[in-house]
């Protein structure tokens, strides 16, 4: 059921992701290459880099910004609490509101990155499949 | 308490294992024996479900009871518990959900042994997750303990010890009998009842001050006689340099150690591709933010309504917070609505405990049967076995770890739950994330990075935990007359968790071997794209 979904995600395609997976995963390979080969050739496809570099443009810079925001709100709390006792609104001091701003910073992160998979890879990432399935014979181990 | 509380949660305990039970059987009858069947539930779960099930299997007892009654008790510092809890799932979302879902079969070991000489990484990597689901399982039962000591009112060791052992037996059941697929609907039926009380009683404390959480949090502080304090850090870790490094690094284990919890990577093998298992992620987000925005409202709730040291006296460690507070909110003890209430939040603690030790067993007796039986059973190379007599093994493993919990959880009964939960976090986060993280991402591990970085994080924190206070040394010891305590922290994960992740640098730097092009660049390739995945 879910693969049908792919399959109908990934038929549109995204414009950007469409000029990369129109280039095959070339060299095709003659008919005697191995496993290995084949995931070699793909991993140096234009397709799979492109794949893997926006990946990692989303998940590196996303997760340094989550681990030290969330470092600063430990950090904070145990380094400088005078600073984290300072009452901003009603009875919200600056610790209450860095402690639900990561309730928000979490919900937004997670929304963006659902979003960015969604857009930016999901496509090219399953016509990479099944061109690599393809290659192996289908095969599943 | 009075009987009425009693006999009433008793009926709605029995009835949570009556529909259990009932869930085993039906998933019992259904196709089994094949491995894809009883550790993946046939794969073929919805996001959705799979959503409400992770929340099932990560909202413990433990949350429940006992962070709002740290919350409670501490304030803010309670509150690190919730923020920690929640933010580790950015690290689950980003760099482990969907990428395990394409190149493991079942646990955790098949991703780090994919690209390694298998058998040495996975009798480390199954070792590792079996001591964490443990672990694990212990603070679980203990505090199915305390809650049944609560429940009857100072009831004898022995009613203690019969609840370890009923829970341990039924959860030896659910898996052996129904194996992932009859865990799962017991995981989501346990997180509907578990949202829907947190949100009832919720309601009841927001409508008590009029929807105005301004006054109840001020009613919170004056309440609980530490004033403005309450609601500022510092309180229960602000003392000494000791207790805030112990607060760092309670804080590092707790975001660091969910993406190396064997039981919530299981899950992730339920659906059928990453797409579904990203999705499944968020719903379990969504859900889970939730929960713990809720349980910070229930926290600071018991302190405004009922006071801190009303919490205090009840119970040292503030485990009662949430089951008085319930039954201050439908009236006090003796009204029917505070019989109610309070049997209503003891049986959802109760199915609590139940789903998440089912979702426990299940992900160990995978790593006994999967990873260590079938590793050190056959010589290198052979062939993997019959597939239906690794899941008859799989399904002896529940029954042994089963037995082995009960064992320890009576051994253990009065260690505090929140520590044992810190520690298996902490255990997690150094000996599993590490080598799952370098086998994702780096090019250059090998073999015996992966062993060491699994060896290098695990027995520094078994090691750290009996040499600390918590083993020996003070009076609320495990062993309080003996004293060969030479770490001063609690939570061994500040220093653990470096050293999992150095050691498997220099053992990959020291390898005598390279590692080897074609297998990284199969993981790397399934990983992200989902080719060739089970």
């Amino acid at each position: 059921m879910d693969k049908q979904d792919d399959r109908a995600t990934a038929e549109p395609g995204d414009v950007r992701a469409g000029t990369h997976t129109a280039a095959p995963l070339s060299p095709p390979p003659p008919r005697s290459v191995t496993h290995g080969e084949v995931y070699l050739t793909v991993q140096r496809s234009a397709a799979f880099q492109e794949v893997r570099r926006r990946y990692r443009h989303f998940v590196v810079p996303a997760t340094a910004v989550f681990l030290a925001w969330y470092l600063a709100y430990v950090l904070g709390a145990t380094l400088v609490p005078g600073l984290m006792a300072h009452r901003v609104a009603g009875a919200l001091n600056v610790a209450m509101l860095a402690g639900l701003g990561q309730f928000a910073s979490t919900f937004l992160l997670t929304w963006a990155y659902a979003r960015h998979a969604r857009l930016r890879r999901d496509a090219v990432a399953l016509d990479i499949r099944w061109r690599t399935q393809d290659l192996t014979g289908g095969n599943i181990r | 308490m009075t009987g009425d509380h009693r006999t009433l949660a008793l009926i709605l305990f029995s009835a949570f294992i009556a529909v259990t039970l009932a869930i085993t059987t039906w998933a019992g009858r259904r196709r089994h024996g094949s491995p894809e069947e009883f550790y993946a539930g046939g794969r073929l779960f919805s996001p959705l479900e799979n959503g409400f099930a992770i929340a099932g299997d990560y909202m413990s007892a433990a949350s429940f009871l006992g962070v709002s009654g740290l919350i409670a008790l501490f304030g803010h510092d309670g509150l690190l518990y919730c923020v920690g809890f929640l933010v580790a799932w950015l690290v689950v979302l980003f760099l482990v959900a969907e990428l395990v879902r394409n190149c493991g079969r079942f646990t955790l070991a098949d991703v780090v042994a994919a690209r390694m000489r298998e058998r040495p990484v996975r009798i480390a990597s199954g070792a590792a997750s079996v001591t964490v689901s443990v672990l694990y399982l212990v603070a679980q039962m203990v505090g199915a303990g305390s809650l049944v000591a609560l429940l009857l009112d100072g009831a004898g060791t022995q009613a203690r010890t019969g609840m370890v052992v009923a829970v341990g037996a039924l959860m030896v059941v659910y898996v052996a009998f129904g194996g992932m697929r009859a865990t799962t609907w017991i995981q989501i039926v346990k997180a509907v009842l578990l949202l829907g009380g947190a949100a009832a009683l919720t309601a009841l404390v927001v409508l008590r001050f009029h929807g105005d959480l301004n006054a109840l949090l001020n009613t919170a502080a004056e309440h609980s006689g530490h004033g403005g304090e309450f609601l500022a850090p510092g309180l229960k870790y602000g003392h000494t340099w000791t207790t805030r490094l112990d607060f760092i690094s309670l804080g590092l284990a707790l975001v660091l150690g969910t993406a190396g919890l064997p039981h919530i990577l299981a899950r992730f093998y339920t659906v059928p591709t990453a797409r579904a298992a990203r999705r499944s992620a968020v719903w379990a987000i969504v859900l889970i933010g939730g929960f713990y925005l809720m349980t910070i409202l229930l926290g600071f709730g018991a302190a405004a309504v009922l006071g801190s040291d009303a919490v205090r006296a009840s119970g040292k460690a503030g485990n009662t917070a949430v089951p008085l507070l319930a039954l201050h909110l439908g009236g006090g003890a003796g009204s029917t609505g505070g019989t109610v209430l309070f049997a209503v939040v003891a049986a959802v603690a109760f199915a609590t405990i139940l789903a998440v030790v089912a979702g426990i067993t299940l992900a160990s007796s995978a790593s006994v049967a999967h990873d260590l039986y079938a590793s050190l059973r056959r010589p290198r190379g052979t062939g993997r076995g019959t597939r239906h007599g690794e899941v008859t093994v799989a399904r002896l493993a529940a029954v042994g770890v089963g037995a082995v919990s009960i064992g320890l959880a009576l051994l253990a009964r009065d260690l505090n739950v929140a520590f044992l939960v810190g520690l298996a976090f902490a255990v997690a986060a150094s000996a599993n994330l590490p080598a799952l993280l370098y086998a994702l991402f780096w090019r250059r591990f090998t073999t015996r990075g992966a062993v060491w970085s699994v060896y290098g994080g695990l027995l520094p924190a078994i090691t750290l935990v009996v040499l600390s206070p918590v083993v020996s040394g003070t009076p609320e010891s495990l062993f309080p007359g003996r004293d060969f305590a030479c770490f001063p922290l609690d939570n061994p994960g500040i220093v653990s968790i470096p050293l999992g992740f150095l050691m498997g640098w220099l053992g990959t730097v020291l390898s005598p071997e390279a590692a080897d092009r074609a297998r990284h660049a199969e993981t790397e390739v399934r990983s992200l794209t989902g080719a060739g995945a089970a």
